[in-house]
Parts: C-alpha cells; structure tokens; sequence
C-alpha cells in the first residue's frame, strides 16, 4: 500500500467514498490503475517531500466573509500565464525585422497560419484584461484594507507588477509594426525622453540610439518577450509565497469575534 | 568578577591548531573570502560586458551623411517642397522622413547664420513634432505646419503658433554641391532660431530647458559636419 495519504477536503459523510463491503472482489483494473498512479506519486514524494509544500499552499484557512472579489489576483495570474502561453507561440512565427519582416510576419501570422488570428487576438486582447484585471486586484486590496500590517510588502510587490504590467503593454505595443505602433512608440519613446536630466539618456536608451533604428524593434522584443516576462514569473512567485504566508484578510465588514473570555457575560 | 578579557588577534594564542606564528586571520575566512571573491569575479565578468553591451549604443555618435534631395531651382521662398531623406539605415521605410524645403527669404529668415554656414541658402525643416514626435504636414492654404496628433500649429517659419509643442521645429543643415540641394545634420532651435545640438521633442530650449535637457552623446554639439 502507498504510504502517501492524500489531503482530502473535508467532505460531508454522505459525499466520502464508502468502504469496501466484505466480499466484494479484491481489485478491480481500476483500483490497480489508481494504485499505480499512486505508487508513482509516493515514489515522487518520498525523494522530495513535496506534498507537505502542497498542502501548505493549497489547503489553507481562509477567513469568514471570503467572496469572489478574493479571486481577482487569481485571475490576473490567469491572463498572465494566458499572455505567456500564447506569446510563445506567436514567437515561433514572428519576426522582429524592421525593414518590413515584423509587419508581414503578423500578416502572415493573421491571413495564412491556422488559428493564427485567434492566437493573436487571444493575445491582443488578453492585454488588455490584464491590465483591467490588475486594476480591479488592486482596488479590491485597496478597498478591504489588504494592504495593512503585515502585508506592505505585498502591496509594494503589487505595484512593482503593475508597473511591468505597462512595460509589457509598451513594448508588446511596437511589435505589430504598422503606423499606429510606431507612431505610439515615437510618442512613448518620447514622453520617456522629456523628462529632466536622465530623460534623453532613457530614450536613448529605449531606441538603441539617436533616432529610431534597426536594433529599436528587436530591443523592444528582447525586453518584451525574456527580460520583463522573467521579472513578472518571480515576482508572481514571491507574491503568492507571501499571500500563502501571511494568509487572506476577512472583508471589512466582518466584525471580529472578541475571544470567550473576554466577553462581559463570561467574565 | 573579572572583565571578560578580548580575544586576542593572533590565531596562535586563540588555540587554533595550525595556526602560525603573527597569523591573524584564520584559514577558513581566507578560504570563504576567497571563494566569495572569485564568486564576485566570475559574476562581474558577465554581468559588466551584458550591461555595455545593452547601454552602448548611448555613446555612440549618430552617424549622418549629406543627402542630396535636387536642384537649386525646384525651391521657392514662399512655399515648402517636400523631400524624402533616410535618417536610418537598413529598416527601410520606418528610417525614412520627410524634410520641407524652400529657400531661404532674406526679409524673413532674419536668424544670424552660425560661422561656417553664411552662404546657406535653404531653410530644411524637420516633419518631426516638437510635442512627442509625431509627423507634422504643410497646409498650404493656412501656410502653417499641423500635427495630426495632439493639434500643435506652427507658422510658416516653424515657429509654435499653438498647441503643446515646446519649441519651434528642428531643422537640417544643407549646401548645394554639384548642383544638387544636400541635406546634411539635423539641428534644433529655440524661440530666437538659435542653433543647438539636436533633442528630442518635447525638451524645451528656452529659459531653464537647456539646463533640464542637455545635450547627449549620441547627437553632440555638431563641430565638425560630415564632409564627403
């Protein structure tokens, strides 16, 4: 028998599975099947000790008054790995070539490749619920008071995921190569320039240069699709460590039950 | 009760065995010291060349060329003519741009010329707008240049006449070489047309905007123009 015992939910009687009855057949393919994919488990387990980092994470007490409203970082998480899954795919036909192979590449990617456009709208517009995603996360954090003692830091974590957030729908922005990504990038690259002292250095910076140039697209790239999307994956992670740690906040609604002891009537 | 006595520096009265005679520092500090240092090493021998390798180009000058764009005789003073030149190599397209050329109107152009340039004859304005960068046009109905972007109005010098843009248009050096109209560096201007090294839109040069927005080395103070 494996020695690994699965957490189970608590479930109501009714709901867990019935012991065997006696004289019922020892094991049916079905039971072997599930006894070897349990072997395989406890083979796993026994060399990492992983399960009792599972359970830790996902079995965990939450506080009266939890709602849906506590799914929003969840589902941001959810467009992130949406935008990553489907962006390695788009890399796979993309080309980041100013010279007119980015803009034909995406034409190629829409018009001829199979589920091409759906694939790229998938991404396109899976941006965009990120970002109002993120957005509502944040004003439910803000709104319940999340962000109070003890858990600063995961707010400061938060905003740092916000502002690569944007960074990504920047740089994502030029990719496309038509008029309207580059000019946008001209504007952004632009605004960045204006600001005082280190201005121009940064926008040199984003074009690779004075002006507008053959490497600007493939920086912007390289940025877009490796350096940030790395960032975000460990940030995600430290994130959620902490949200695993600390635990979740009860809305504010909930009053706090003052402990038996002291309450007047007990005393 | 007696005060606890420090330790003493030398390994050899610490009671460390091995120890040598005058030795200070134990061998195992040595050894993480050192391994922390080859650590640093190895670590900064990748990180440092990644880092110049991304920040480089910021010091490299932009290359610029003199471009001829055509005859003397295709330009007026009272109009714009429109000229493609390449401000990027090798994106096609996306490097080129659109200069607005006319001649030069002694009763207009009143800008002192810098030294070097007296018997310029040309006025090349830039289509670059100088509120984020977006690409002006010439109307020549109301003889002003017009963003399509954020409604910045300029006068037929290139000066601001409305909008958001911070200063008036950039301009290009030019010449006439074997009988070709050349378009060379571009340079930006204040209110006066006074000549600076060129910025980036939306950098103001009047008043404290040179101090806010110097010069970069990518597009220094242009001292000596490309010949050929």
């Amino acid at each position: 028998m494996p020695k690994l015992k699965l957490p189970t939910p608590p479930l109501p009687p009714s709901m867990r599975p019935a012991p065997k009855r006696p004289g019922a057949p020892r094991q049916k393919p079905l039971d072997a099947a599930a006894e070897a994919g349990m072997h395989t488990v406890d083979w796993i387990d026994e060399r990492t000790s992983l399960s009792g980092g599972l359970r830790w994470l996902m079995f965990r007490k939450v506080p009266k008054g939890t709602n849906w409203f506590y799914t929003l970082g969840s589902a941001t998480m959810f467009a992130f790995v949406s935008q990553a899954i489907t962006g390695v795919f788009l890399a796979m036909y993309y080309r980041p070539d100013a010279a007119g192979g980015a803009y034909e590449s995406i034409r190629h990617i829409n018009d001829d490749v199979f589920l091409g456009e759906f694939v790229h709208g998938m991404h396109k517009w899976g941006s965009s619920v990120m970002v109002i995603l993120i957005f509502l996360h944040m004003a439910r954090t803000f709104f319940f008071g999340a962000y109070k003692y003890p858990r600063e830091l995961n707010w400061v974590i938060g905003v740092a995921l916000l502002i690569l957030t944007f960074v990504m729908s920047l740089t994502g922005y030029l990719l496309p190569f038509d008029q309207r990504s580059f000019w946008a990038t001209i504007v952004a690259n632009n605004i960045t320039a204006s600001g005082p002292f280190v201005g121009p250095y940064l926008g040199d910076f984003l074009n690779g240069g004075a002006e507008f140039n053959a490497t600007t697209l493939s920086r912007f790239y390289a940025i877009h699709m490796m350096l940030v999307p790395g960032i975000i994956g460990v940030l995600i992670g430290a994130h959620l460590y902490l949200v695993t740690k600390l635990g979740t906040t009860a809305p504010p609604w909930i009053k706090a039950k003052p402990a038996d002891e002291l309450t007047e009537e007990r005393a | 009760m007696p005060k606890k006595q420090a330790k003493s520096k030398y390994t050899a009265d610490r009671g460390i065995p091995g120890a040598f005679e005058g030795e200070t520092v134990t061998r195992r500090r040595f050894m993480v010291g050192t391994a922390h240092a080859t650590g640093a090493i190895a670590t900064s021998a990748i990180l440092l060349p990644a880092l110049g390798f991304a920040l480089g180009p910021l010091f490299e000058e932009h290359k610029q060329r003199w471009q001829p764009v055509g005859a003397p005789d295709e330009f007026a003073d009272d109009t714009y003519v429109p000229k493609v030149i390449t401000i990027s190599d090798g994106i096609g397209e996306a490097g080129k741009t659109t200069v607005y050329i006319r001649r030069r109107n002694p009763q207009l152009d009143t800008d002192k010329l810098p030294k070097g340039f007296e018997s310029e004859q040309f006025v090349a304005i830039s289509t670059r707008c100088m509120h984020l960068g977006c690409p002006v046009r010439y109307t020549e109905a109301a003889q002003r240049f017009i963003c399509p972007c954020h409604g910045g109005v300029y006068d037929f010098q290139g000066k601001v006449d409305g909008g958001p843009p911070v200063r008036p248009l950039d301009r290009f050096y030019n010449r006439v070489k074997n009988g070709q109209v050349e378009i060379g560096p571009r340079f930006s201007v204040n209110r006066e047309l006074d000549r600076f090294s060129p910025r980036n839109p939306g950098e103001p040069l009047d008043g404290i905007g040179g101090i806010l927005y110097p010069s970069r080395p990518t597009a220094r103070k242009l001292d000596s123009l490309p010949q050929d």
